[in-house]
């Protein structure tokens, strides 16, 4: 057992991957010498080389494309892209290319690319570094999508994320970058495209992913003084989606609350809100409601505390979901 | 440092080429020399060359009757650019690895990629049915320029394989417009400084469907190559010994560290953009004339028959296997069999996810309703 910090899980994680496999490559602006702006690839570059762990230019588009035709050499390239709201040079890339090669090619080219991105608000940062950007990439078939919310599924799930055959793009909630946690690391983790019941309770469900995981927890311990249970489920992979846990858990407390940063309009809570009722309509005691960010632009960050979901939110969802 | 040294404001579009225009073999066939490039071919490497450019050709006449008969969709033709794509195309050994454009038949052709599996794209049969690490040739790329980083990330990985590998080099071939995209100049700056073993080959085809040059840059093509940091040439793009010539150098400094070449074969697109365009909405006829003269298939025989390098019966032999090609890929294209609707669930991911299988077993039900219901 080892304690230790998100940032710190991913860098032990990463670094475990290199050494597993001489094709793993690191690739993004100031993951060198730098060791990321989050220090997320710390002394990567110094024990494995400027080969391995490339300081590339400042061009997102550029660190995707080239990782795609760095896997098509038979690379494994884990790219970084600095902050949530940059990915956008790269959409091209990813959505047109990297997601849809493989069918292109019938299966014959396969691009096993990761790109890192730390995603979300709460550092009080300037524009473009609060977003929270995964529904554009889990509406977009060929990729696969994961959020990480504490130091062991860091540790896991970069090293998954990386052996996945299929492009990933992994989120890092980089508000609980310096939240620590014990990490055993030899335990046998989860597969990575799960879910999993965080916190058990009886009567409402809370699903949630990356850094809305603790706030729901927190909703959860609160709630509890109320004498109210809740049901917390760490998404953890938003596509694929891994929903029988939200179902078999909705399906014992028929009300669900679904809370993310992003915007409402077109999110991942509307996708789970739209499948559990297809799927677990008869066991619903209340519609589904969603705990977001609203249908804004990411706000000036004075203005983050009203924008992003907190416990207060949570809980008065809560009430509005047991008053029906 | 002005403009001036950039030969601005002289104008961009010398519909001849300028001065700087390698050329090896004139529109007339006429053999010239070169004082950077020179070839020495075989009378038989000679025969080849030309038996690629008509064959090429024939691909693409063919492609282009098979569209307007209903057999194919839409077709990107490549009439004019047959010495820029062939002379490229040959100067590539096998295991060098190629990114093409979705208009590079020549290439695919001197590849050995079947040109029958370059039709099912453009039929809506599939997006691509080769293979490319059978014959190091890409899928094709319709997002313009996307193609040219993942050739340099390709390049780059040759760098990081040492031994044997990396004497391999990679080709990138755009257009004209496509040098306008953010993509093509941030592969550019990648080659650049990781010095990748990359050729970026360029036919600048005079045309981006209906836009000249002159809405792409302002300067010669071939000169942005040096604000990039290496060199940059410009060929006679339907001369095929000159772009044979200038390709097999550029692969050459790529193959022994000297990292990206610039190549613009300067040529022009005979056709329309595709078989849904309509180029007279756009340019004179009279410059089609010009271009004519420029033939690259015409200069090849021009040279072949006054050199005594073939007579006219290895022409008619030529013909004839243009026409068996011809009635092969036809025959190819037309019995091509739609793909089962069930395929389109096929290769989203290495492994189909829980809701794709779900997905695809809903859809499989509801198309067997319409057969239990016509069985009734």
């Amino acid at each position: 057992m080892t304690t230790l910090t998100i940032a710190r899980a991913l860098n032990e994680g990463l670094r475990k991957a290199m050494e597993r496999d001489p094709k793993v490559l690191i690739m993004g602006e100031d993951v060198g010498k730098l060791g990321g702006v989050f220090r997320v690839t710390d002394g990567l570059q110094k024990d494995f080389g400027e080969d391995r762990v490339i300081d590339t230019p400042l061009a997102e588009s550029g660190i995707i494309g080239t990782a795609i035709g760095l896997a098509m050499r038979g690379y494994r390239p884990v790219c970084e892209i600095q902050f949530d709201g940059f990915v956008y040079p790269a959409f091209d890339q990813i959505v047109s290319q990297l997601a849809k090669v493989h069918y292109r090619s019938q299966g014959r080219v396969r691009l096993p690319v990761t790109i890192r991105i730390p995603f979300g608000g709460g550092i009080g940062a300037v524009e473009h570094h609060s977003e929270s950007p995964e529904a554009y990439f889990a509406h977009t078939a060929g990729l696969k999508v994961v959020a990480c919310s504490n130091a062991a599924d860091a540790f896991f799930m970069i090293q998954q994320a990386i052996a996945a055959d299929d492009p990933v793009i992994f989120l890092e909630p980089k508000r609980r970058y310096w939240e620590k946690a014990e990490v055993d690391q030899t335990q046998t983790p989860d597969p990575l495209h799960t879910a999993r019941v965080v916190r058990p309770g009886r009567d409402v469900t809370i699903v949630a992913y990356g850094p809305m995981v603790k706030v729901a927890m927190d909703a959860g311990t609160a709630a509890e003084e109320d004498g109210r249970s809740l049901e917390v489920i760490d998404l953890r992979t938003l596509s694929p989606l891994d929903l029988d846990p939200v179902l078999e858990s909705v399906r014992r407390t028929g009300r669900l609350i679904v809370v993310h940063e992003a915007p409402a309009t077109l999110g991942v809570g509307a996708e789970i809100a739209a499948r559990v009722t297809e799927h677990a309509f008869y066991s619903l005691e209340a519609p589904v409601l969603r705990v977001t960010g609203f249908d804004t632009p990411y706000p000036a960050s004075r203005l983050e505390e009203e924008y992003l979901p907190d416990l207060d939110r949570v809980l008065d969802a809560v009430d509005r979901a047991l008053a029906f | 440092m002005t403009l001036a040294d950039f030969g601005v404001p002289a104008p961009p579009h010398d519909p001849n080429g300028g001065p700087e225009l390698v050329q090896l073999l004139t529109p007339e066939g006429e053999r010239v020399e070169h004082p950077d490039y020179s070839i020495d071919l075989t009378p038989e490497e000679y025969r080849d060359l030309y038996r690629d450019l008509v064959l090429t050709r024939r691909i693409d006449v063919e492609a282009t009757a098979l569209q307007r008969q209903g057999e194919l969709g839409i077709w990107a033709s490549l009439l004019g650019q047959e010495a820029a794509q062939v002379g490229s195309g040959r100067a590539l050994r096998p295991d060098d690895m190629v990114f093409p454009t979705y208009r590079e038949h020549g290439v695919a052709w001197c590849r050995g990629i079947d040109p029958a599996a370059l039709l099912g794209l453009y039929r809506g049969v599939d997006h691509g049915d080769w293979d490319p690490k059978e014959k190091n040739f890409a899928l094709y790329t319709i997002v313009i320029g996307s193609q040219t980083l993942h050739a340099t990330g390709y390049a780059m990985g040759i760098q990081r394989d040492g031994g044997k590998a990396a004497q391999n080099a990679v080709i990138a071939y755009f257009g004209d417009g496509a040098s306008s995209q953010g993509d093509v100049n941030e592969s550019f700056v990648w080659a650049s400084v990781f010095n990748a073993p990359v050729v970026f080959f360029c036919q600048n085809n005079q045309w981006a469907i209906s836009e000249p040059l002159e809405k792409q840059t302002r300067i010669p093509l071939y000169k942005r190559a040096l604000g990039f940091g290496f060199p940059g040439v410009r060929v006679d793009g339907n001369d095929v010994l000159g772009c044979l010539a200038v390709t097999r150098a550029a692969l050459e400094a790529a193959r022994t560290g000297q990292g990206p070449t610039l190549i613009e074969a300067f040529t022009y697109r005979m056709g329309a953009h595709t078989t849904s365009d309509d180029p007279t909405r756009y340019r004179l006829a009279s410059e089609l004339e010009v271009w004519k003269l420029r033939d690259p298939i015409e200069r090849m025989k021009a040279y072949l028959s006054r050199s005594g390098t073939a007579d006219s019966s290895f022409f008619q032999e030529i013909e004839k296997e243009a026409g068996e090609l011809a009635t092969r890929i036809r025959q190819a294209c037309i019995t091509m069999p739609d793909p089962e609707p069930l395929s389109l669930f096929d290769g989203v991911y290495v492994e189909p996810t829980p809701h794709l299988r779900q997905q695809r077993a809903e859809f499989g039900r509801y198309l067997d309703s319409f057969e239990e219901a016509s069985s009734r």
